[in-house]
C-alpha cells in the first residue's frame, strides 16, 4: 500500500527496530485483587503478524487496550518506533484499533466512517484515500450504506479499512474474527491476513481460538493469568510446548510423567525418547498424532512385555479417528488414520511415534 | 469483561458534574442558613408553635387518604384492565391514565366551575351542588388526579406477574381470593410502594389544589407566610419541617424496599396467566371505571368547553391578547429551562453511565433531591439564595428559568441516559485511535447519537414547566403572568370564563407531557 499518507513517518534511523516494544507491562483495575496484567513483554516487527492467544479473561485484551492508549498502565512501558509512547494520549500514538464489535459510527456512511480518521486530508486527496482503501478490502460500491445496511463480514471489513486509512504502522485487532459465523471466518481471516502483508502493516491479533492464532501469525505468545507463558513461531509453540498449560491449550495432548535420563525417560508408556535433554523427574507432552494404536502382541502369537490398554472411545472425524484409550490409571488420547479397525472394548497395544516435549521439570 | 473499576474521571467532566450538583443542593444550604439565623428564644417559639402540630395532623391526614384511596381505586382497576377478559383494556387503559394530563389546578377549576351558585350542574340539575372545599374537597381532588401514578405501576406489575406462582398456590389447595391475599398482593409490593412514593411526593409538594381549596398543609401555610406576612424565619423552618416530612417518606420506601427479593426463583419463562372472566361483574367493573373517567376527564374538560362558551359575553373577560400574552410568557421561561436543564443533566448522565462509582451516584442523587424538594420549599430556597448570593437575579426571570432547569432536571436526565446506554463506548475509542481527542470524540462520535434523547428530555422538561404552579408562583418576575399562574388566580376569585382558555391550552400541553412519558415508557 501506499505510505505517503501515513502521519507519523519513521526517521531512517529507526529502520531496523521493531515496530513495537512492550516492556513489564502491568495493570491492576482494583487494588484488592491480583494485577490483571502482570510483567508482560514482547516486540512485534515491522510489518508482523503478532498474535496474543489465551482463554478468556486472561488479561489479554487489556493488554491491547494499554498498547493502544485506552487504559494506562501501572507500571512497564509500551515504545512505538523506538519513541516511548506509555504515557501519550490514545489519539497520538497513530495505532489502528480494529474492535470485537466493530464499534463502526452508525450515523455515519461507510464513506465517511473511513474518512473519519483522515483529519488532515481534505478535499480531492481524502476522497482518492478513502476510495482507495475501500478498494482494498472491495467494498466500493457499499460506499453510501449505512454500517447497519451490511453484513457481519462487510461490516468487518469497514472497520478494517476505518482502522488503516490514516496509515498506522501498527493495527491493533481485537477478537475480529469472532462474530462472523464458521464459513466466513475463514475467508476473511485469509483475506485481513493478505491485505496486511501487502500493505506492510504491523498488527497484534487478540484471539481465545488457538486454530485462528496458529494459522493467521508469523509469532505469538501464549497468555495465561496476566502473564505470558512463551513467545515463539506457531510452530515452536505446538511441537515444542515450554509448560502444561501451552501445551494442553494449542490443542489435545497427553500428560505424562517420567524420569529423565539425557534424551530418553522412563514412563508408564515404556521407555520413550525426548526432544531435548533432561535429567530427573520431568512431565512430558505427547501430542494425540505422536500416538498410535495397534493389536495386542498375543493376537499376532508373540509373548513378551508389552503396554496393553482398552479403547474407551471412539471419535470419526473424517480425516483421522480419535481414540480415548484406558492404559493403567491413565487415560490417552491417540489420533490414527480413519481406517483404524478398533471399536470400544477392544484390547489394544500403545505405539510412541514421536519424541516427547518436556513441559515440566523437577516434579 | 468489567473495565473501568478504577478508571480516573477526566477532571473537566468531574468538575462540571460537581458543579451541577452543586447548584442544585446549594439553595436547600441557604435555606438551612436562613432558618438558622432564628435567636433560641425565637427558634423553641417557632418550632412549638402549636400551629405547627396542626399543619403536621393535616398534612398527614390528607397524605394517608390520599394514598388509602388511591390504592382502593387503582388495584381494581389495575386488575380489571390487566387480568380479565374486558372489552378494550387498551382502550380503557389509555382513558385512565389520561387524568395525568390534568394539573391538580385545572381539576379544581374543573369541580368548582361546575358546582355553586354559578356551576353548570345548577343550570343542569335547577339546584346548586355543593363546592368541593377543606379537607374532603383536598382529598377527592387529589386522589382523582394522582392515582394514575400507582395505576401505572400495579398494571405493569400484574403484566409481569408469572402465572405459574398463581397456579401453584391453586394446586396447594388455595382458593381465588386467599390466592391474591397471599400469592399475587405480596408480589405487588414494590409497585405498591413505588406508585405510594410517587403519590406522597405529589401530595407534599402540592400547592394548587390545597390552596384553591383552602386547606391548611405546610405547602399552603408557606405560601401564607409568604403572601401575607412573610416572616421569613419561620417560612424558611415551615420548608425544613416540609423537606423533614418529604425525607422521612423517601427514608420509609427505601427501607420497604430493602430485603425485598421478588425475582423469580429457577429457570423457564414466565407464563401469561389465563384472563379471568368477569361475568356478571362487568357493570360493577364499568362503574369503578366511570368514577376517574368522568370526575377526573369528564368534570374538567366540561367545564372548560362550558366557561369557554360563556367566554365572549362574560364582563371581566379581557382581549384574547391576555391570553396569548400569558402563552408567550409561559414559552419564554420553559423552553430556556428546557434547554438548561438538557445542557445540566448531559454531564451527570454521562458521569453516571461511563464512570459508574459512589461519587457519580451520589451527583445524581442529587439532581433527585431537587426534584422530590417540595416546590414552594425549593423556591424559597431559591429566593433566600439569590438575595443572599446572586442579588442581581432576584425577581428575574433568568431566576425562574434556572429554577424550573434545576426542579426537572432529574426528569432530564432520564432519556439522555438511555440514549447513552444504547451508545457504546467502543466508539468514542475508535474516535481516539483515531486522532480525536475526549472532547472531539464524544462530540463526533456519541453526542450525533444523542439526539433524540436531547430531544425528548428539552421536551419533558419543557411541558413540566409550562405546567408547573408553584416554582412560578413565587418566582416570576412581579406582574409575569403564564398559563398556570393565570388560572390559579381566576379561579381563586371564582371567575371561570375568564379562566376557561387558559385551562384549555394548559390540558392541551399536559396532553402532550402524557403522550411523550407514555411513548419513553414503551421503549
Amino acid at each position: 500500500m501506499n505510505t505517503q499518507h501515513a502521519e507519523r513517518p519513521t526517521s531512517p534511523t529507526q529502520a531496523h527496530a521493531p515496530i513495537l516494544r512492550v516492556q513489564g507491562l502491568t495493570k491492576r483495575f482494583h487494588p484488592d485483587f491480583p494485577p490483571v496484567v502482570e510483567n508482560v513483554g514482547f516486540t512485534v516487527e515491522q510489518g508482523e503478524v503478532f498474535a496474543l492467544l489465551g482463554p478468556s479473561g486472561c488479561g489479554k485484551t487489556t493488554t491491547l487496550r494499554l498498547i493502544a492508549g485506552f487504559e494506562q498502565p501501572e507500571s512497564g512501558q509500551v515504545w512505538l518506533e523506538g519513541r516511548e509512547i506509555t504515557r501519550l494520549p490514545a489519539e497520538e500514538r497513530g495505532i489502528g484499533f480494529v474492535f470485537q464489535d466493530y464499534a463502526l459510527f452508525p450515523h455515519l456512511s461507510v464513506f465517511e466512517n473511513v474518512a473519519f480518521g483522515l483529519r488532515r486530508l481534505r478535499g480531492k486527496v481524502r476522497q482518492a484515500r478513502v476510495l482507495e482503501v475501500l478498494g482494498l478490502v472491495g467494498l466500493t460500491v457499499f460506499k453510501d450504506r449505512k454500517p447497519g445496511e451490511l453484513s457481519g463480514g462487510q461490516q468487518q471489513r469497514v472497520a478494517l479499512a476505518r482502522a488503516i486509512a490514516p496509515g498506522p504502522k501498527l493495527v491493533l485487532l481485537d477478537e475480529p474474527f469472532s462474530s462472523l459465523d464458521a464459513a466466513l471466518r475463514q475467508a476473511t481471516r485469509d483475506e485481513v491476513r493478505a491485505l496486511l502483508k501487502q500493505a506492510g502493516i504491523g498488527a497484534i491479533l487478540v484471539t481465545h481460538d488457538q486454530e485462528e492464532a496458529l494459522s493467521f501469525a508469523d509469532r505469538l505468545a501464549v497468555m495465561r493469568s496476566g502473564q505470558l507463558e512463551q513467545v515463539g513461531t506457531p510452530e515452536e509453540v505446538y511441537h515444542r510446548p515450554r509448560t502444561p498449560f501451552v501445551a494442553q491449550f494449542l490443542g489435545r495432548t497427553n500428560l505424562i510423567p517420567g524420569e529423565a535420563r539425557g534424551l530418553e525417560a522412563e514412563t508408564p508408556l515404556g521407555r520413550i525418547l525426548l526432544s531435548e535433554e533432561a535429567h530427573g523427574a520431568v512431565l512430558l507432552s505427547l501430542r494425540p498424532e505422536g500416538l498410535g494404536l495397534a493389536m495386542p502382541l498375543g493376537h499376532l502369537g508373540i509373548s513378551g512385555k508389552q503396554l496393553e490398554g482398552t479403547v474407551l472411545a471412539r471419535e470419526f472425524k473424517g480425516h483421522d479417528m480419535t481414540y480415548r484409550v484406558q492404559l493403567g490409571n491413565r487415560e490417552l488420547i491417540v489420533q490414527e488414520s480413519p481406517e483404524s479397525p478398533f471399536r470400544p472394548g477392544d484390547k489394544v497395544r500403545v505405539l510412541v511415534r514421536a519424541k516427547a516435549v518436556v513441559v515440566g521439570r523437577g516434579q | 469483561m468489567v473495565y473501568g473499576l478504577s478508571k480516573p474521571i477526566p477532571r473537566p467532566l468531574l468538575a462540571v458534574a460537581v458543579l451541577v450538583g452543586a447548584a442544585v443542593v446549594l439553595p436547600l444550604l441557604y435555606l438551612v442558613l436562613r432558618a438558622a439565623q432564628a435567636e433560641p428564644q425565637q427558634l423553641i417559639e417557632i418550632v412549638l408553635r402549636e400551629r405547627n402540630l396542626q399543619l403536621l395532623g393535616n398534612t398527614l391526614a390528607l397524605l394517608v387518604g390520599v394514598i388509602a384511596l388511591t390504592t382502593a381505586l387503582a388495584l381494581p382497576l389495575a386488575w380489571i384492565t390487566s387480568r380479565t377478559d374486558l372489552w378494550g383494556k387498551r382502550f380503557w387503559t389509555v382513558l385512565l391514565v389520561l387524568p395525568l394530563a390534568v394539573p391538580g389546578y385545572v381539576g379544581v377549576f374543573g369541580f368548582f366551575g361546575a358546582t355553586g351558585a354559578s356551576g353548570w350542574l345548577e343550570h343542569l340539575l335547577g339546584f346548586p351542588w355543593p363546592r368541593p372545599t377543606g379537607y374532603l374537597g383536598a382529598l377527592g381532588v387529589l386522589t382523582l388526579f394522582t392515582y394514575p401514578y400507582l395505576f401505572l405501576n400495579l398494571r405493569a406489575a400484574l403484566l409481569g406477574l408469572d402465572a405459574g406462582l398463581e397456579e401453584s398456590a391453586r394446586s396447594l389447595g388455595y382458593r381465588g381470593l386467599e390466592v391474591f391475599w397471599r400469592v399475587v398482593l405480596p408480589q405487588l409490593r414494590p409497585a405498591l410502594f413505588a406508585g405510594w412514593l410517587l403519590i406522597g411526593l405529589h401530595v407534599l409538594g402540592d400547592f394548587g389544589v390545597v390552596s384553591l381549596v383552602r386547606f391548611e398543609t405546610f405547602s399552603y401555610a408557606i405560601y401564607l407566610q409568604y403572601s401575607a406576612s412573610f416572616d421569613r424565619v419561620y417560612a424558611a423552618w415551615l420548608s425544613l419541617m416540609l423537606i423533614l416530612l418529604t425525607g422521612s417518606l423517601l427514608w420509609l420506601e427505601a427501607r420497604l424496599l430493602k430485603n425485598l427479593s421478588l425475582s423469580r426463583v429457577g429457570l423457564g419463562s414466565a407464563r401469561k396467566p389465563q384472563p379471568v372472566r368477569l361475568g356478571v361483574w362487568w357493570l360493577p367493573s364499568l362503574g369503578l371505571m366511570a368514577v376517574p373517567i368522568v370526575g377526573a376527564l369528564g368534570v374538567p374538560l366540561t367545564s372548560i368547553v362550558y366557561w369557554l362558551a360563556q367566554y365572549p359575553s362574560s364582563p371581566h373577560t379581557r382581549s384574547f391578547e391576555a391570553v396569548l400574552e400569558a402563552l408567550r410568557n409561559s414559552v419564554q421561561a420553559a423552553a430556556p429551562a428546557a434547554f438548561l436543564a438538557a445542557c445540566l443533566a448531559l454531564p451527570l448522565a454521562y458521569l453516571g453511565v461511563r464512570y459508574p462509582s459512589r461519587l457519580s451516584r451520589l451527583l445524581e442523587r442529587a439532581a433527585y433531591i431537587g426534584y422530590a424538594t417540595p416546590p414552594l420549599a425549593f423556591a424559597l430556597a431559591l429566593i433566600f439564595f439569590s438575595l443572599r448570593g446572586v442579588p442581581f437575579l432576584y425577581q428575574t426571570l433568568a431566576l425562574l428559568i434556572l429554577a424550573y432547569a434545576l426542579h426537572f432536571l432529574a426528569e432530564a436526565i432520564g432519556p439522555i441516559r438511555s440514549a447513552l446506554y444504547q451508545a457504546p463506548p467502543r466508539l468514542e475509542e475508535a474516535a481516539r485511535s483515531l486522532g480525536y481527542n475526549p472532547l472531539q470524540a464524544f462530540l463526533r462520535a456519541t453526542f450525533p447519537l444523542l439526539r433524540r434523547g436531547l430531544l425528548a428530555s428539552m421536551a419533558l422538561v419543557f411541558l413540566s414547566a409550562v405546567k408547573e404552579l408553584p416554582l412560578t408562583f413565587l418566582l416570576a418576575p412581579v406582574g409575569y403572568s403564564t398559563l398556570s399562574t393565570r388560572i390559579w388566580g381566576y379561579t381563586s376569585e371564582a371567575m371561570f370564563a375568564e379562566a376557561a382558555p387558559y385551562a384549555l391550552l394548559i390540558v392541551l400541553f399536559s396532553a402532550g407531557l402524557v403522550g411523550l412519558l407514555l411513548s419513553q415508557e414503551r421503549r
